[in-house]
């Protein structure tokens, strides 16, 4: 299996390493990768050893310790039911406007594809700042919603909302791209051949770009559960309440308690790093088959 | 179908989340508090419930919320729903009063010494042995000094440092308003990093070792000198200072709503009790009770202080000369 | 004429394209038409100070100066770093790849704090940098590695696939043409990678503009030095002055959208170019 997996990495770059044509001098090559890899230590794997090194820094017993303290655990929970609400609707969203983009042509379709993209040129502040403006008592419903007793911002309605509008592109451009390009003949099969809208959905469409949206679902939680500067703005910080984890770092890093900071930072790492592996096996998965065809033709053995 | 459907989960859910705080809402109080006073409330709040406990058989849990005074304000006045703040400055309450209309604006009468239960003044935290020498405010204006403290548009303490500067230069012996100004221009001109409140700043000055001296509030100062080693830093305590008074208020306008007003205000005034008034004097605030007060007269060095009203005419006077946009400060933060 | 075709073939587009505009509109449209809005009670000249003011000016030549300057970097070693894993095989290279895309994953703030812990005066690699004069936390610069750091996927990703895809036909006929890799380079493949150069360098871009959790940690947040626009808006807000928190928002909409149709108008150029090879 890890032989499989290794194949079409290496024969793909060796097809450019043997052709005369396509290959640099030894010296060159040396040199690339090693800029390449002193700036992947300095950039991703240095930070990525801090967090867990500063969170070790005490031992495992404070590690621990500051994972199952109360407001830790709440942190915790806040976290996964905000992502459980955002990224759920926001697929459901994703595939929607994917079907209606790629599988249909209409006027404007480029305007929406790009206002798609909004939420994720938009900074984080002003993500948080729009829904004060809303829904904060100063804004345009906040009286109304305080009169009648409904709390969005400073409870978990806003925080699910600043979610939302962040991790909003997420599902959608993984899908867009790939429903696009896989045509819609099979779909128009399904339906001449008697399928209903639903079933072609779902026995056709949906095996086909399954591993693009799982992706694009990892990423949209990955960055649902990271989320600091939006959530900042509408969170109120009340501890053990509204605090999810980014903002319960922050909060531990300004009481002095650095270790038990890094220490659910770490947590927040590991997500990410799961997020990656997922990802990685995702990619290989939608990738194999085709890589097999192309390999096999590709390189002479 | 699917729209409905989402409205629905989202009616629920804001139901659900508006219903709990409803049905909890006799027990919990929210206390909205600026950066410093972390650790001051975990230890006041375990005390209140016990007596809360004692006295009227409920048990009162209290939640905390902490951060820059200016920003604990802001939440409150878009609808945190707090049931009693205790900021950093009288300016942050008066603008829950003026621009949320959610108290009263005579709120500061309503309890003894301004509302402000406890006080505290600006000192300086330095490296240990004192390396740049410093010993009062001249010294942090000289070339070379590196000095930390957070942005006055946005923390509490930092406009407190700002105006204990101002008020220093403006009392010495040659002392006007345009050497006040140019001192402490030149006192900003000294300073590498602003952070949003007064616990970055000590983190700044602390953990990541930048500057020589770190203006503070003084139980800021002590506290951080006792959590992070006493053999690391030194406090210094200069000529003259400010004397800060953090006020309380109840929130009326949530505590009616939510028929808390009775523990919140036994709340408050616990703050002025022997009990309060020591646990304030433990995390080192100056206690407002003579009594308690000489208890704690010898942990803190003596200096002589100033207030805000009788050198810049109040908050709101001070607040519009010097922070407002386009005030003094930021006049001299232009000048970099 | 397809397109007629399949509107009538495939079910569902009412259904999908109604859910999308609402849900478009619920989430994103109102939300920003109220930013837009708010800003609107200015008069036109009090909007203009406001937006104008020489802090607010400045804090935009640091949120742009430097975030175009980590796009550019991003640009240069995202080029070789896709390059690299495109082209040769060396150990490790799967986890190098896979690893590309911990900025997108990892919380702004874990890397905010992370970054700082690294780079500060007494920090592991601040300790011997600060005596060689380099300052890195706390400074414009510290703002830039915070910045390339959020960037460094985008460039590496758009360019990766396009040099996958490259048929070796065009090199191997430079080369027997008598070309010379680096003129190859310039001349045939550079122009290939263009526009997915130019889009992952505007996607890195647009993300370091409006990036907020990572720098507030690691800049100095002094005014006219390191001060970033989005912490300004913040400042105004805390400052209970909402309507100027507005207005620099709308400033940095109106740079986001355009640079948002700048990048899908290179993506369109991307995709055409890449047909056409």
């Amino acid at each position: 299996m890890g032989a499989a997996v290794a194949t079409p990495w290496t024969a793909r770059a060796r097809r450019f390493e043997e052709n005369v044509a396509t290959r640099e001098p030894a010296w060159v090559k040396g040199v690339l990768i090693t800029i390449a890899l002193a700036f992947f230590g300095l950039f991703l794997l240095l930070p990525l050893m801090t967090v867990f090194a500063e969170a070790f820094r005490k031992g495992w017993q404070v590690y621990f310790a500051a994972l199952v303290e109360p407001d830790a655990l709440s942190a915790i929970a806040l976290t996964l039911l905000v992502a459980a609400i955002a990224v759920p609707l926001n697929l459901v969203f994703g595939v929607a406007a994917a079907w209606a983009i790629a599988k249909f042509d209409f006027r404007g379709k480029q305007l929406l594809t790009t206002l798609i993209d909004l939420p994720f040129s938009v900074s984080p502040v002003i993500a948080g700042l729009m829904f004060v403006l809303l829904f904060g008592m100063q804004g345009w419903f906040g009286p109304w919603l305080m009169a009648h007793d409904v709390k969005i911002i400073f409870a978990v309605p806003g925080l699910v909302l600043a979610t939302i509008f962040v991790t909003f592109p997420f599902v959608a451009r993984e899908l867009i791209p790939l429903m696009e390009a896989q045509g819609r003949e099979e779909e128009e099969a399904a339906i001449v051949l008697g399928a209903s809208g639903w079933q072609t959905f779902w026995r056709v469409t949906l095996p086909n770009v399954k591993w693009g949206l799982l992706y694009g679902v990892i990423l949209c939680n990955a960055r649902a559960m990271g989320e600091f500067g939006a959530v900042s703005v509408v969170s109120g910080h009340i501890r053990g309440r509204t605090n999810t984890l980014p903002l319960q770092v922050e909060i531990l890093y300004n009481e002095y308690n650095f270790a038990a900071a890094f220490a659910v930072a770490s947590l927040l790492a590991l997500l990410a790093l799961l997020t990656l592996v997922i990802k990685s096996l995702v990619e290989w998965r939608g990738r194999q088959p085709l890589n097999a065809g192309e390999e096999s033709q590709g390189v002479p053995a | 179908m699917k729209i409905i459907h989402l409205t629905r989960t989202l009616l629920v859910l804001a139901l659900t989340v508006g219903a709990s705080s409803a049905t909890l809402a006799q027990a919990t109080l929210l206390n909205v508090s600026y950066d410093p006073t972390r650790e001051l409330y975990q230890d006041f709040n375990a005390a209140f419930a016990k007596y809360w406990k004692d006295q009227s058989g409920e048990t009162v849990t209290i939640q905390q919320s902490h951060g820059g005074s200016g920003k604990q304000a802001r939440s409150v006045i878009d609808g945190l729903e707090a049931d009693v703040v205790t900021l950093a400055l009288a300016y942050d309450i008066d603008a829950i009063a003026e621009k949320g209309k959610l108290i009263p604006q005579d709120w500061q009468k309503r309890l003894p010494n301004n509302s402000s239960p406890y006080t505290s003044t600006i000192v300086f935290l330095v490296r240990k042995g004192n390396p740049k020498g410093i010993k009062d405010w001249d010294d942090l204006v000289k070339p070379g000094v590196s000095v930390v403290t957070p942005n006055p548009k946005t923390s509490g303490g930092a406009r407190w440092n700002y105006l204990a500067a101002w008020g220093y230069a403006l009392k010495k012996p040659d002392g006007d308003e345009a050497k006040a100004r140019e001192f402490v221009g030149r006192l900003y001109k000294n300073v590498p990093v602003l952070d949003s409140g007064a616990r970055g700043s000590t983190t700044t000055f602390v953990e990541r070792g930048i500057g020589d001296v770190l203006i503070a509030w003084e139980n800021e100062a002590y506290l951080a000198r006792k959590e992070l080693g006493p053999d690391q830093f030194e406090i210094v305590t200069p000529s003259l200072s400010i004397l800060a008074e953090p006020p309380v208020t109840v929130v009326d306008r949530v505590v009616d709503k939510k028929g808390a007003r009775k523990v919140a205000e036994a709340y408050l005034e616990y703050l002025y009790s022997p009990e309060g008034q020591n646990i304030a004097g433990k995390n080192f605030y100056r206690p407002r009770d003579p009594q308690i007060a000489a208890q704690y007269a010898g942990r803190f060095a003596k200096v002589t202080l100033f207030t805000i009203d009788e050198v810049f005419g109040g908050w709101q006077k001070a607040q519009k000369t010097h922070f407002d946009d386009g005030g003094v400060y930021d006049q001299i933060a232009v000048q970099h | 004429m397809s397109a007629g075709q399949s509107r009538r073939v495939l079910p569902g587009f009412p259904l999908a394209l109604g859910y999308t505009l609402v849900y478009l509109a619920l989430i994103v449209l109102i939300p920003l038409g109220a930013v837009f809005l708010k800003s609107a009670t200015l008069s036109w000249e009090q909007f203009w100070t406001v937006i104008s003011a020489p802090r607010v000016l400045a804090s935009y030549r640091v949120s742009f100066g430097v975030s175009l300057l980590a796009a550019a970097i991003n640009a240069v070693f995202g080029l070789i770093f896709a390059w690299v894993l495109v082209r040769y095989s060396f150990p490790g290279k799967r986890i190098v790849d896979a690893l590309v895309d911990l900025p997108f994953a990892l919380p702004t703030a874990v890397a905010g704090i992370a970054l700082t812990a690294i780079y500060a005066g007494n920090g592991w690699l601040g300790q011997w940098l600060e005596p060689l004069g380099l300052k890195v936390a706390f400074t414009p610069l510290g703002i830039l590695v915070a910045l390339t750091f959020i960037g460094l996927p985008f460039v590496v990703r758009t360019v990766q696939p396009v040099l996958e895809d490259l048929d070796t036909e065009l090199e191997e006929a430079a080369a027997s043409l008598g070309a010379d890799r680096w003129q190859t380079f310039q001349r045939v493949l550079l122009p290939v990678l263009l526009p997915a150069l130019l889009t992952g360098f505007a996607l890195a871009f647009a993300r370091a503009v409006g990036e907020y959790g990572s720098v507030i940690f690691i800049a100095g947040n002094v005014p006219m030095v390191s001060e970033i626009t989005p912490l300004l808006i913040i400042t105004k807000l805390e400052q209970y002055d909402y309507v100027g928190a507005t207005a620099i928002a709308v400033v940095m909409l109106v740079v986001s959208f355009v640079l948002l149709f700048l990048i899908n108008g290179l993506q369109l150029w991307a995709n055409r170019s890449r047909a056409r090879t």
